[in-house]
Order: structure tokens, then sequence, then C-alpha cells
């Protein structure tokens, strides 16, 4: 343990490693983060997506970008009839309401889309509901009328014959300005207002209106084609990333360091019969067995995680650490431990593993990132977990939706970035170990 | 010790004993790859069929033979549909019986073995190759060549570049130039696809000069000259994502080692003759180590085969990795599976020749020793 305690206590002079903690102990801080704040449960419930999601823009980019790029595109705006003024006027059998959903809207670009929640509480009949649109220039539209059910979904984007009245998409139309010529349209800014005129047919119905004016940012991450806030994914593919990493790094390198001694140790058949396999093992295509795994059984990470090891356990690894080890076979300590006794398993595990340790432990370090990035590639080749949020999945959504070519950069950057930062964290730290651990490397 | 001074006495008989060792050597190795190959696909069948898929491949693949001979032949065409399908059925069992579908797996895991040798992969249930043939060995051979021009093109590159770099650079060990390509180091922690998506994204969309993916213009150019040209441009995004990715870990690995032995007592010594560097380097520092950089670089060979895939895929590239992702979509098996069979032997391959070279670079193994 000596050799160990040094060489930690030596790395302050490396400035790569000292960053490269720095990075490593930023990814586990935020990944603990995450899992506290978002637990397992509710992070499978929120990637799953669906109705959840109804009130977030689809692929609004992130608001720093925005900021950065020095346009004011709009955020996203949700007016609730339960900050409205709402005008009641009862009458028998009934109830008329007047719900205005008022908002400021002062922003270069215009919104990517507009919903309109309607949920009333009526039990028998429905109400009647008729919708008034007013611009800050002071024009009125009349959005129609409708009889909506408990909960209805007014879709005003998708509302094909008030975008034939308007000329243009519902959304760009009623916040443009009175359209002259053929000019692009332009946006007017100021305080808009949706009138709910509502006439319910019990007395004690209630009629809730909640409007969404859809942005074109959203959060520090922008969101996917699901209306998904990619921060639930960038977020929990931190602890997914390490924890398969890591488990994986130590799996394959501490079973192929104890066979590597075994075979050391024991020699003859048992050392004939290791090298063979590993011999075979080499030619055994590791990615394309992935895949086959994938495809014919399942594809949950923790059966990838169980393959990787399976097939790094015999790994050209063991060439090298056998390389290593027979020499230390020979030395006199461990002739001495023969002669007090010590049994085999004693003295491989105690004697013999933890001479080589302080060499193993780079290559432990550099092996980490080979793995986060293979499980973005079996993610890339759509054969990620099909539950879990991880940044290869983000990654595949992005390839499949061609977010390059819609550009839509960020869903690929953002997952990339990650990649690399956990990437170069580990390698960087990885790279001085070896420098610290490998005298050979020192002494240069 | 005889040995070496009857070679250095006649050069003929010399050149000729080598020649002998070295196919002994040769056939040896094969021998053991052969061995090597034969554990390796019948673990991948092994693997394959733990869930029955290969069996029930089979049994699909010869109710839909079976039918289409029945349906085709005109003997069969005045049969009612009832007694066609008993015919159906009776030939099925003759085959399954011919077959010995019905005996165990273990006994049945030779045969598939047998015809995964011979490289007989079965028929694919719905890809079929752009000639239109279904035999997965016609889809996977039109699909090798695009793998192998790649990929080649990308190693040889790489080898070749890291190599020379790394000796000037351990001349000039602690120079500026040299602690700047080792800081980049850690930047081959990422594979080659994903500096893929970093180029595509640059010279694609934001300046668009080269082709996001594909291999050759849509359509194909006319002239040998045009397509050769068109080529270049496609390859070249892809060869630069894989030489950005592996370069800089080369170049840090073979400095090491070239410091490591050029501070060998007998490089010493030759620095003290007065000898001049370049002779130096070639004579006492490259050849003494070429064996363990050939070594290496079949290790990175083979961990390239991998990364293949989905660098391919993600540049689209027309190979072996595109039709595995392909075949992943169409949920098509023995594609899958001949592709494993496939990657087996290339990687069996790549071991195969590097050994070779092994031999011919290895003084050990000519005059018998190792």
């Amino acid at each position: 343990m000596r050799p160990l305690l040094d060489g930690l206590r030596r790395m302050g002079r490396y400035p790569s490693a000292l960053v490269g903690l720095a990075i490593i102990f930023a990814l586990v801080g935020t990944a603990v983060f995450t899992v506290v704040t978002i637990p397992y449960g509710q992070a499978l419930e929120l990637w799953r997506g669906g109705d959840v999601w109804r009130m977030h823009p689809v692929n609004a980019r992130p608001a720093w970008v925005d900021r950065i790029a020095g346009s004011n595109l709009p955020r996203t705006i949700v007016v609730s009839s339960d900050d409205a003024v709402i005008e009641e006027e009862p009458f028998v059998g009934g109830n008329r309401l007047r719900i205005p959903l008022e908002f400021d809207f002062d922003y270069d670009g215009f919104p990517s889309e507009l919903n309109l929640f309607l949920t009333s509480s009526h039990t028998e009949r429905e109400p009647f509901v008729r919708l008034t649109w007013e611009t800050p220039d002071g024009r009125e539209l009349n959005l129609g009328g409708r009889r909506p059910a408990r909960e209805e979904r007014v879709s005003i984007s998708q509302d094909w014959e008030l975008e034939r009245r308007l000329g243009r998409v519902p959304h760009v139309g009623l916040f443009a300005a009175e359209p002259e010529g053929d000019g692009p349209p332009e946006v007017i800014g100021g305080r808009y207002r949706l009138v709910v005129d509502a006439i319910t047919f019990e007395a004690d119905a209630r009629v809730d209106a909640d409007l969404v004016v859809y942005g074109r940012v959203h959060g520090l991450a922008g969101t996917d084609h699901q209306r998904r806030d990619l921060m639930v994914a960038l977020l929990w593919g931190i602890p997914v990333a390490l924890a398969f990493g890591l488990l994986a790094a130590v799996g394959t390198t501490v079973t192929t360091l104890v066979i590597a001694a075994a075979g050391v140790w024991y020699g003859g058949w048992v050392d004939a019969v290791i090298q063979r396999l590993t011999e075979v093992n080499i030619i055994l295509p590791m990615l394309p067995i992935l895949v086959m795994v994938g495809t014919l059984y399942s594809t949950s990470i923790w059966v990838m995680l169980g393959v990787v090891i399976a097939l790094g356990i015999f790994s050209a690894g063991i060439k090298m650490y056998r390389a290593m080890l027979l020499p230390i076979r020979e030395s006199p300590y461990i002739e001495a431990a023969k002669a007090y006794g010590a049994g085999n398993a004693r003295i491989i595990l105690r004697y013999m593993i933890p001479r080589i340790l302080p060499v193993l432990i780079p290559t432990f370090v550099t092996l980490i990132p080979t793995f986060v990035f293979l499980e973005a590639s079996l993610a890339l080749l759509g054969l990620g977990d099909p539950v879990l949020p991880t940044w290869g999945k983000v990654m595949n959504d992005a390839q499949t939706q061609s977010a390059l070519y819609h550009g839509f950069y960020y869903w690929v950057l953002s997952p990339a970035a990650l990649l690399m930062l956990t990437g170069l964290g580990f390698a960087m730290l990885g790279f001085a170990l070896d420098r610290i651990f490998n005298p050979r490397l020192r002494t240069m | 010790m005889t040995d070496r001074d009857g070679a250095i006495a006649a050069p003929a008989r010399g050149f000729l004993r080598d020649l002998r060792r070295l196919s002994v050597f040769t056939v040896k190795r094969l021998a053991a790859l052969f061995l090597t190959v034969l554990v390796g696909v019948y673990l991948t069948i092994l693997i394959a069929n733990m869930g029955g898929q290969v069996d029930e491949l089979r049994m699909v693949q010869i109710q839909s033979t079976v039918a289409e001979q029945v349906r085709a032949d005109p003997a069969f065409f005045d049969l009612s549909a009832q007694e066609r399908n008993e015919l159906i059925q009776r030939q099925v069992q003759l085959e399954v019986d011919r077959l010995r579908l019905d005996q165990p797996f273990i006994v049945r895991s030779v045969d598939y073995l047998q015809q995964a040798i011979r490289l007989d992969l079965g028929r694919s249930e719905h890809m079929h190759s752009d000639r239109g043939a279904r035999e997965v060995y016609w889809i996977i051979v039109e699909r090798l060549p695009a793998t192998l021009l790649l990929f080649g093109t990308a190693n040889l590159l790489v080898f070749f570049a890291s190599v020379f770099i790394a000796l000037g650079l351990s001349r000039r060990y602690g120079s500026a130039l040299d602690r700047s390509v080792i800081a980049l180091a850690p930047s081959s922690a990422a594979p080659g696809w994903f500096y893929g998506i970093f180029l595509i994204l640059l010279f694609a969309f934001v300046i668009p000069i080269l082709p996001a993916g594909g291999m050759v213009d849509v359509p194909p150019p006319e002239g040998t000259l045009a397509y050769a040209a068109s080529l270049l441009r496609h390859m070249l995004l892809p060869v630069t994502a894989m030489f950005i990715s592996t370069i800089f870990i080369s170049i840090y690995s073979w400095r090491t080692f070239f410091l490591i032995h050029s501070s060998e007592d007998y490089v010493e010594m030759a620095r003290a003759k007065g000898l001049p560097s370049g002779l130096i380097e070639r004579r006492y520092v490259l050849r003494p180590t070429l064996s363990p950089i050939i070594t290496s670089f079949a290790l990175m060979l083979i961990g390239l085969w991998s990364g293949a895939i989905i660098l391919e895929q993600v540049f689209n590239w027309p190979g072996l990795g595109t039709l595995l992702f392909q075949a992943i979509g169409h949920r098509d098996t023995p594609v899958i599976i001949g592709t494993v069979v496939i990657f087996a032997y290339l990687l069996a391959v790549t071991v195969f020749l590097l050994d070779i070279l092994y031999a011919l670079l290895d003084p050990r193994v000519r005059v018998g020793t190792g």
C-alpha cells in the first residue's frame, strides 16, 4: 500500500491530474445531486414522456444559446385562469364566465406553437366556450366556439380554418402585424389577450383555461421532439455513465488480474488454458457480439454490462499482466511466503496482485471512459437501455430526427460535450497516474 | 550459434533455411488460429442460440423454401389447398429429419459450426444485397470492400504518421511541441465516431464544403477518375475522424516507447561512437523495437474494427458496420450472426498477417529459437 499512498501524494505536482480530479469530483457531485433530486422512478417516469411535458415546447433550444447569440427569442408563457380576474354572471340553471387571459409578449420572434387547455367540471351538459383574440394594436379576432369535454386541448396552431383566414400559421399570424405586401411577417410586442367566454349549463360547474404560448427557447438544455426537457437526460446520464464505466472497468480489470495471477502461479495446463482462451477472446468481436445480444435478448444496460464484463475477462490485458507477474513469481518474498505455508489463494491475492496494482491503476482509470463511450455507442446504434435516460440515447434521438440537418445543434452538442468532459476527466487523471506509477516514465 | 555462422557463410542456404522455418511457423500459426476461430465461432453460435434463435430461424427458412418449392412445381398445381399443405408438412418433416433438427442442440451445434466455418451463412430474412441476392454471404461480401478501403486507409495513415512523429518528438523530448502533443493524448478517450459528429457538423452543415455521408455522389460519376475523386471527397471526413481519435494516443505510446529504448546501453554506446542520429534511430532504436510496434499495431487494429461499426453508421458509409446497423433495424438475425462470424474472421486474418510480419521482423523466429 505504501507506493500507492506515495503516488497519490505525488499527484499534486501534476496539474492535469488535478484538473482531471476536479472534473471527476464535479461529475460525481452532480450525479449524487441528480439522484437525490430526481429519484430513479421519477426519472424513468419523466423520460417516458407524454402528458407531463404538454406545457413544454417542441425542439426549443437552450435559453443561454439565445442570450449568447444576442437574439431575444420567445420563452414559453403559461397563462392560467387561476391568476385571471374572472367575471361571473350567474343565471338560472347556469353561469356566464368571462376569463381574460392576458400576457405580455416582448420578443423578437414568433412563438413555436399555441395551445389552450380547457378543463370543465360539468357532470352532464358540456359548457359552451367562445374564444376571442385581442392584439396590442386593438384588433379583435374571433377564434370560434366549441363545446369542450372535461379535458380538452384546443390546438390553436392547428386550426386550418384560422390559418386560411390569417393567411399564415396561427401562431405567426396572431402575433404579426397586418400583412402589407409579401414581406416577412413582423412581430408586434405588447399586451395580448385571449378572452374565454364560457356559458355553463350547470349551476356549480366551473371552466378553467390554461393558455400556453410555446417559446423557441427552454431552460438550460432545451427540449427534444417529444417536448421532454433534455436536462433530465443530461443530468441522469451522469450517474448512468459513471456507474456503467466504473462497474465495467472494475469488473474487467479485477477479474483479468486475478485470472492472470492464477495462471502465472499455477502454470502448466491452467496457464495454457488461460492463454488459449485469451487468444480466442481476442478474435471475438466485442461490439458485434453486444449488438447480437442486444437484438436477440435484451438491451437493458445491466445485461450489456454483464456481457461487457464477461467478454472483458480474458482480454488482451492478461498477456500484459502475465509478463509483469512472471518475474514476481520467482522473487524471494514469494518463496518466503511458500516456506511459511501460505496457501495458493493467499499468495495470489495477498502477495502477487498487490505488487502490480500501482501499474494497474492508470490503466483502470483510462479504461473508464472507454466503457462510457461504449454505452453511448450502443445507444447510438439504437440498442440503448429501453427506459433509462442516457447521453447516448439523446444523441440517438437527435440522429434519427436529423437534428444537424434541421439546425438543432444543441441536441447533439450538449450530450457530446458531457461525454467529452467525462472522457477527458478520466483520461487526464489516468495519463498523469501513468507517469506517477510507471517509474520508467517518471525518470524521464 | 552454428546456425548463425552458417547463415553468414552461405547466404543462399541461410535464406532457404529461413524460408523453411518461416513456412513451418506459418503453418503452425495457421493451425492455431484456425482452432481459435473454431472456438470463437462456436462460442458465437452458443451465444446466438441461447434463446433457441438459430433453431427457430432454420425452421422458418425450411418452411419458406419448401412452400416455395411446392408452389413453384407444376406437378402440384392441381392439388387442393389442404392437400398442398399436407404435402408441405410432410416435406418439412423430411427436411427436419434430414437436418436432424429433432436432435439435441449439442449435436447440431457442430453442424452449425461446420456451416459457419465454410461461410455458409444461410439466407437473410428481409435484407438483400444490392444485386438482389438473399444469401447472407453475398450481402456481406458486397459490403466488405468499402469497410476495408476506409479502415485500411485510416489505419495505415495513423500508423505511419504516429511512428514518424513519435520518433521526431523523442528526439526533441521536452520541447514545447512535444509537451503539447502529449497534453493532447487524453483527447483519444473519445472514439472516432464522436469526432465524426463534430466534423460533419462543421464541414457539412456550418461550412458546407464536404458531403455529410455516403461513399460516392448520387448518381455515381462516370469515369474512373471522377469516381475516385468523389470517393476521396467522401472519405476525407471519416478518415480524419479516425485519425484525430487515434493519432495522439499512438504518438504518446510510441514516444514513451522510443524514449525508453533510446536510453538503452547499446544506444548510448552507438552515440558515444559518434554515429549519425539518423542511423542510430533506424538501426539501434527502430530495428529492435519493430516487433513490439507491430504487436501494438495489431491490438490497435483489432480495437478499430469495433469502432468501425459506429463510425460507418454516423457517416452512412456502406460497409459492414452500416450493414450490421441495418440488420439491427430489420431484426434480421442471420445477417447479424453472419456479420459477427465475418468480424471474427477479419480479426483472425488481422492477427495472422501481423504474426507473419512479426516473424519476418523477429530474427528469433527465423533462427528457430523463438
